[in-house]
C-alpha cells in the first residue's frame, strides 16, 4: 500500500499535506478506501465553516455504510473538492490527489504520524 | 421485461368513464397545463398483462419462506384480506357524520380494547401509519409530557447499539439528541452504561424486548428502575411483541408508551414495503398527549396534534381486528409459544454449523454470525444469502443488527412447518459445506432468479430514477 | 388449532426434544416470572374463520354507505376501474416485503421504478421517491426538507387542509421549525401577507393547490414571492387536477406534494392512502424515503434496485434525513395501475369531469334563493356556499336519500364534485337542497 513520505497521517486514516501557502490540505488514505469499499457519495463543509481536531467535517457513502471523516487540524475551510461530488469513485482511484477539503488559519493540530508510523499503525489495525 | 412505457402506443386506452352528460366547463386558459402527459396509452390486456408480469417476478410469503429476522414474515390470513374489501368499510368518507360509522369507529375501538389487553397499556392511537411513524409519535408524547412539567432540559434519548436504525432517526426528528450505549457481552443492554448514561437530561430510552439478537432482556426490571430513577420514560419498540403475546406484556415490565407493528405481529400483510400501522399505547398519564384529527375528533388541549389525515390506516387495523378475533386470547399466546419454538428448534439445528454468538435459548429469532466463515473460507453472509435465493427461499435479515458481524438473523414464524425448517435448515447447512469447497460457486450466485447479482455502486454513482421520454 | 400454525402436537413435542426441554415454558426462562403474565389475556377465545367473518359482517352492517358522495375535504370518491382492484390484490404483490433482495424482487421494483416516473411525469418535476404515508406527512416531510440552521421558519398557506396544517405543526414540535400561517383573503392566500412574512429566516412556503376550499391560487406568484426570499417552494397538490391544470414545475415549485388517493384508492375511512413527493434534481439526497434506480446486472440485463440507501435511517440512523422505512408501497403500485389504466386522455376526462360537474352543480345551487358561492375565485371540483338556512338540516335530509353532502367549515358548506357523480344524483341533490330551503323558508314567513 502506498502512503507518501510528504504527507501525515492521522489515526482515523486522513491524509495531511502542510505546504508553503499556509492552507492544509485533507483527503482519506489509500488504506481508509480500501476499508470502505466502492464510495457512492460524500458530503462536504462549505467554505468558510470551522473544522476542530477530531471531529466530523465530512462523510462518504458506500452502497451499504456511511462513514464519518475527521479533522486531524482546527481552523477555517476555505476551499473544497467539488469534483468530489460528482465523481466519488476518484477516492478511491487517486485517494491522495482526491483532497476533501483546504484549511486556514490553522491553529491546533493533532499529534499525526509519519508515513512509517501509519504504515505500522495499519499493520496492526489490520492484524487485530 | 420492457417497461410500461415501452409498450405504451399511441391512441391506445382502456374504456372506462361514461361519457358526461353535462356541457363542458372550462377554465381560464392561464390556469392550464402546458405540458405534455406522458402516460402510457394501453389497452387493458396489455395493463393485465403487463402486472401479472412483475406479479411473477416479485417474491411473496406465498412463494416459499421468508425467514426474514425483525420483519415478522407470518401467513396473511386470507379472511382478513376479503373483511377489509366489504363495501361498508372501503366506502365509508372518513369526514361521515359519526351516526352513520359507527362500525368503523367499534373497529378501532375493540382492537384498542385487545391490543391494550395485550400490551398492558391503557390508550391507544391508531393514526400512526408504520412503526417508525409511532416512534415519532410516541416521542413527541414524551417531549409534550416532559414541558408540561417544566422539565424541557431534557433533549436525550438513550438508544442502545443494537437498535434499529429508525429508533435514533425517530428521536432526531422529535429534536432529541441520541446517546448510544454499547451493548453488553451477552446482547443485553449494559447496566453500566445506563447507569451512566441517565441523568437530569434523560427524556427516555428506547428498547426493544425481546431485543434485535432474539434474546429477553431479563435485567427488565432493573433497567425500568433506572430510568424512571433519572426521571425518564421508557419508550418500547414492539418490532418483536411476536415472542410473547400473552406470556409478558410491556406494561407490567415498566414500560411507558409503545408501538405495535400491526403488519408484522397481526399478521397484516407488508405490501412491498406497506401500508402498515404503526399504533402508539401508552399509560394514562399519558393519554391526554395522543394524537387526533382536527377535522374528525374532539382534540385534547394537550394532544401533540396529528401525525396524518384522519385515523391512520384504518383497513389495516381492520386485518388486525380480524385476525385477534380469530385466534382469541388463547390463540395468541399459542402463536408465540410456536413462533419462539419454531425458533429454537432452527437454532438447534443449525447450531453445530454455524457460530450463534449468543447463549441460552432465543425468543421468535436468532442471529447467526458468519465471520469465521468469511475469514477460513471468504464467503460472507451476503454470498449464502444470494445463493438461498437459487432455492426458492427469502434470505433472512442480513447485516443486522450492527453489533454481530456477518449476521444472518433468522425468524421461522409460528406459521412455518416443521418441513419447511428443515427444508431450510438442509439448504443453509449445505451452502456451509460448499463455501468451504467451492466459494466461487456462492460469490457468483444466484444463477436461477430473473435477474443476477446487480451493479449497486453504478446505481447509486450515477443515479438513473424514472424512465428517459424520448 | 387456529393461528395458523401448521405443525401438529406430535412435531411440538419431537421439536421440544430436539431442542433438548419438556415444554415450550423452558423456553421462557430468560423472562422474570414477576413480569410474566399469571392469567390468559382477557379477550375472547378463538373462533372459526367462518365466526369471525360472522362476527364481522355485523360490525360492517352499522356503517352507512352512501352510494351518492358530494363531500372530498381530502379524501375523493371517484371511479375505480375494476383492473386495480385485481392487481392491487395480486398476492405477490401484497405479500411481499420491502424489496431487499432485488433479484427477486423485479417486479415490485420496476413498479415502483414505473411509479416514480409517472408521479415525474404528472409535477413536472426531476424525481420522486417511492411514496410516504399519506399527503399530510409528503407535507411535512417537505418541509423538513427546506430547513436549515438559519432558517427556521415555514410560512403555511392557512388555506391548505387543516390537517395538512396540523401535520406540519406536530412536525415542526419535533424538528423546532417554527409554522408561521399566511392569512387568508376572499378563499385564497393572501400574497400581500405573504410578502410581508417572507424574509431570509423563511425555509419554505406551502400553498395548496387547488386549496382547501377548492380555490386555484396563484401559485406562479406565490412561487415567486417565496424565491424572491430565497426560500423553497412547495405546492400540495391533486393528482388528478395535474392532469389540466398547470403542473407544480410551471409554477416554479422545487417540491411537489400530495394525496394519493384520489389515483385508485377507495375512501377506507382514511387510509390506507398514499402521500407522494417529488422535486428538484438539486434536493434529491433530501428527498425521504426509498427511491428505485435502474441498473444492470452482471450479465448485463437491465435491472432495478433501492439506491442511495445511505441516506436512510436503517445506515445513517440519527443523521437520517427522515425516519421512515415502511411506507405506502402498495398504494403506490395502486396509483400506477389506475394511472396505466386511465391512461393521458382517461385522467384529463376524468378531471375535465369534475371541473365540468361542479360548476354544473355550483350554478344549479346558486339558483336557489339565499344560496351564494362564499368565494368568488376559480375552482377545481371543490367549493364553498352559504346557505339561507342551517347546515344540519341540509345535510340531514340529503343523507335520508342517501347522499353524503359537503363538509360543514366556517359556517358554509363545502362541496366536492367528482366524475363518479351523475346529472341525475346531482339534479336529485339540487331539489332536496331546494325543498330543505325553500320549507324552511316558508316556515319562517308563516
Amino acid at each position: 500500500m502506498n502512503f507518501p513520505k510528504e504527507l501525515k497521517y492521522s489515526r482515523s486514516h486522513e491524509w495531511v499535506r502542510f505546504s508553503d501557502d499556509a492552507a492544509v490540505t485533507v483527503g482519506l488514505t489509500e488504506y481508509a478506501q480500501q476499508e470502505l469499499g466502492e464510495l457512492v457519495f460524500v458530503n462536504l463543509p462549505d467554505v468558510g465553516a470551522a473544522v476542530s481536531v477530531g471531529e466530523c467535517f465530512s462523510d462518504v457513502e458506500s452502497v451499504k455504510a456511511v462513514s464519518d471523516v475527521y479533522s486531524p487540524v482546527s481552523g477555517t475551510v476555505s476551499e473544497i473538492n467539488e469534483t468530489l461530488l460528482d465523481s466519488p469513485e476518484s477516492i478511491n482511484k487517486d485517494p491522495y490527489g482526491a483532497w476533501f477539503i483546504k484549511v486556514q488559519g490553522v491553529y491546533e493540530t493533532e499529534e499525526l504520524m509519519d508515513a512509517e508510523e501509519y504504515r505500522s499503525f495499519v499493520e496492526e489495525e489490520e492484524n487485530r | 421485461m420492457e417497461l410500461i412505457f415501452e409498450k405504451s402506443v399511441e391512441g391506445r386506452c382502456c374504456a372506462l368513464l361514461a361519457d358526461s352528460d353535462i356541457p363542458e366547463y372550462k377554465l381560464k386558459e392561464s390556469l392550464l397545463r402546458k405540458a405534455p402527459l406522458r402516460l402510457p396509452e394501453l389497452s387493458e390486456t396489455d395493463v393485465s398483462r403487463h402486472y401479472t408480469q412483475l406479479a411473477e417476478r416479485t417474491h411473496g410469503i406465498n412463494n416459499g419462506f421468508y425467514p426474514l429476522g425483525s420483519c415478522t414474515m407470518k401467513y396473511n390470513p386470507r379472511i382478513n384480506e376479503e373483511v377489509a374489501s366489504w363495501p361498508e368499510f372501503t366506502q365509508i368518507h372518513p369526514l361521515q357524520p359519526r351516526s352513520t360509522t359507527a362500525g368503523c369507529v367499534e373497529v378501532l375501538d375493540l382492537c384498542e380494547k385487545h391490543l391494550c389487553e395485550i400490551t398492558g397499556m391503557d390508550a391507544m392511537t391508531f393514526e400512526p401509519a408504520a412503526g417508525a411513524h409511532g416512534e415519532f409519535t410516541a416521542l413527541l408524547m414524551i417531549k409534550a409530557y416532559h414541558n408540561s412539567r417544566g422539565d424541557s432540559g431534557r433533549k436525550k434519548i438513550i438508544v442502545p447499539d443494537s437498535a434499529h436504525g429508525t429508533n435514533p432517526a425517530s428521536a432526531a426528528m422529535a429534536g432529541f439528541s441520541v446517546v448510544n450505549i454499547p451493548s453488553a457481552a451477552d446482547g443485553r443492554v449494559d447496566l453500566d452504561a445506563l447507569k451512566n448514561a441517565a441523568g437530569p437530561d434523560t427524556a427516555g430510552l428506547m428498547l426493544t424486548n425481546p431485543n434485535t439478537v432474539g434474546l429477553f432482556d431479563k435485567n427488565i426490571l432493573e433497567i425500568s428502575r433506572i430510568v424512571h430513577k433519572a426521571g425518564g420514560l421508557l419508550y418500547y419498540d414492539g418490532a418483536n411483541l411476536n415472542a410473547i403475546m400473552g406470556i409478558a406484556r410491556p406494561g407490567d415490565m415498566g414500560f411507558d408508551v409503545i408501538h405495535l407493528n400491526l403488519h408484522k405481529t397481526f399478521s397484516a400483510p407488508h405490501g412491498g414495503g406497506g401500508p402498515g400501522s404503526g399504533p402508539v399505547g401508552c399509560k394514562e398519564f399519558l393519554k391526554k398527549y395522543l394524537p387526533h384529527s382536527v377535522l374528525g375528533e374532539n382534540a385534547s388541549a394537550s394532544s401533540i396534534g396529528q401525525v396524518k389525515a384522519f385515523y391512520g390506516n384504518f383497513l389495516v387495523v381492520l386485518r388486525a381486528l380480524s385476525y385477534i378475533l380469530t385466534l382469541g386470547g388463547d390463540g395468541l399466546r399459542i402463536a408465540s409459544e410456536n413462533a419462539v419454538l419454531n425458533a429454537n428448534y432452527m437454532m438447534a439445528k443449525l447450531k453445530g454449523v454455524f457460530d450463534i454468538p449468543f447463549d441460552g435459548f432465543c425468543m421468535h429469532e436468532f442471529v447467526m454470525s458468519l465471520e469465521k466463515l468469511k475469514k477460513n473460507a471468504g464467503v460472507s453472509a451476503l454470498d449464502i444469502a444470494k445463493s438461498m435465493l437459487d432455492n426458492g427461499m427469502h434470505p433472512p435479515t442480513m447485516y443486522f443488527p450492527l453489533i454481530v458481524h456477518e449476521a444472518l438473523m433468522i425468524e421461522p414464524t409460528e406459521t412455518e412447518s416443521r418441513e419447511t425448517m428443515d427444508e431450510a435448515v438442509e439448504v443453509l447447512v449445505n451452502l456451509y459445506k460448499d463455501a468451504l469447497t467451492d466459494s466461487d460457486k456462492l460469490h457468483r450466485s444466484p444463477y436461477a432468479t430473473p435477474v443476477r447479482r446487480l451493479d449497486e455502486v453504478g446505481a447509486a454513482r450515477n443515479p438513473v430514477l424514472k424512465y428517459s421520454f424520448s | 388449532m387456529g393461528g395458523y400454525i401448521p405443525s401438529t402436537a406430535e412435531q411440538r413435542e419431537q421439536m421440544l426434544s430436539e431442542i433438548g426441554v419438556s415444554s415450550v415454558s423452558e423456553l421462557y426462562s430468560d423472562i422474570p416470572e414477576i413480569v410474566k403474565l399469571k392469567r390468559p389475556l382477557r379477550i375472547p377465545k378463538g373462533i372459526s374463520e367462518q365466526e369471525t367473518y360472522r362476527e364481522l359482517r355485523s360490525i360492517a352492517a352499522k356503517n352507512k354507505v352512501f352510494p351518492t358522495v358530494l363531500r372530498g375535504a381530502g379524501a375523493y370518491k371517484h371511479y375505480i376501474p375494476s383492473i386495480v382492484k385485481y392487481i392491487a390484490a395480486k398476492e405477490e404483490f401484497v405479500t411481499a416485503y420491502t424489496p431487499y433482495q432485488a433479484e427477486i424482487s423485479q417486479g415490485i421494483l420496476q413498479s415502483i421504478f414505473e411509479y416514480q416516473t409517472m408521479i415525474c411525469d404528472l409535477t413536472g418535476l426531476d424525481v420522486s421517491n417511492a411514496s410516504v404515508y399519506d399527503g399530510a406527512s409528503a407535507a411535512a416531510e417537505a418541509v423538513a426538507m427546506c430547513s436549515a440552521p438559519k432558517r427556521m421558519r415555514a410560512l403555511v398557506s392557512s388555506c391548505a387542509n387543516p390537517e395538512v396544517i396540523e401535520t406540519i405543526r406536530t412536525y415542526g414540535f419535533g424538528s423546532g421549525v417554527e409554522i408561521v400561517a399566511i392569512p387568508e383573503k376572499n378563499g385564497a392566500t393572501d400574497m400581500d401577507e405573504l410578502k410581508r412574512l417572507a424574509d431570509e429566516t423563511v425555509c419554505c412556503v406551502y400553498i395548496q393547490q387547488p386549496n382547501f376550499y377548492g380555490i386555484l391560487e396563484s401559485a406562479a406568484e406565490a412561487g415567486e414571492i417565496a424565491h424572491g426570499s430565497g426560500a423553497k417552494f412547495i405546492i400540495g397538490c391533486n393528482p388528478v387536477s395535474l392532469s389540466i391544470i398547470q403542473s407544480p414545475a410551471e409554477c416554479g415549485a422545487d417540491i411537489a406534494v400530495g394525496e394519493g388517493q384520489p389515483l385508485g384508492m377507495p375512501l377506507s375511512f382514511g387510509g390506507p392512502y398514499l402521500g407522494f413527493m417529488a422535486a428538484k434534481d438539486a434536493l434529491l439526497r433530501k428527498l425521504p424515503g426509498r427511491i428505485v434506480g435502474q441498473t444492470r446486472d452482471v450479465d448485463g440485463k437491465r435491472a432495478f434496485v433501492l439506491t442511495m440507501q445511505a441516506r436512510e435511517q436503517h445506515i445513517r440512523r440519527e443523521k437520517a434525513s427522515s425516519n421512515i422505512c415502511s411506507n405506502q408501497a402498495l398504494c403506490a403500485l395502486t396509483a400506477s395501475v389506475y394511472l396505466a389504466a386511465m391512461g393521458p386522455e382517461g385522467l384529463r376526462e376524468a378531471a375535465r369531469q369534475c371541473v365540468s360537474k361542479a360548476h354544473y352543480f355550483s350554478a344549479k345551487l346558486c339558483e336557489i334563493p339565499g344560496v351564494r358561492l362564499r368565494y368568488n375565485g376559480e375552482f377545481f371540483h371543490e367549493f364553498m356556499t352559504d346557505l339561507p338556512v342551517s347546515s344540519e338540516i341540509v345535510l340531514s335530509r340529503l343523507e335520508q336519500n342517501g347522499i353524503l353532502g359537503g363538509l360543514p367549515v366556517k359556517g358554509a358548506i363545502l362541496w366536492c364534485v367528482t366524475e363518479a357523480v351523475s346529472r341525475k344524483e346531482l339534479d336529485m341533490a339540487i331539489e332536496i337542497v331546494r325543498e330543505a330551503c325553500a320549507s324552511l323558508e316558508a316556515r319562517k314567513e308563516s
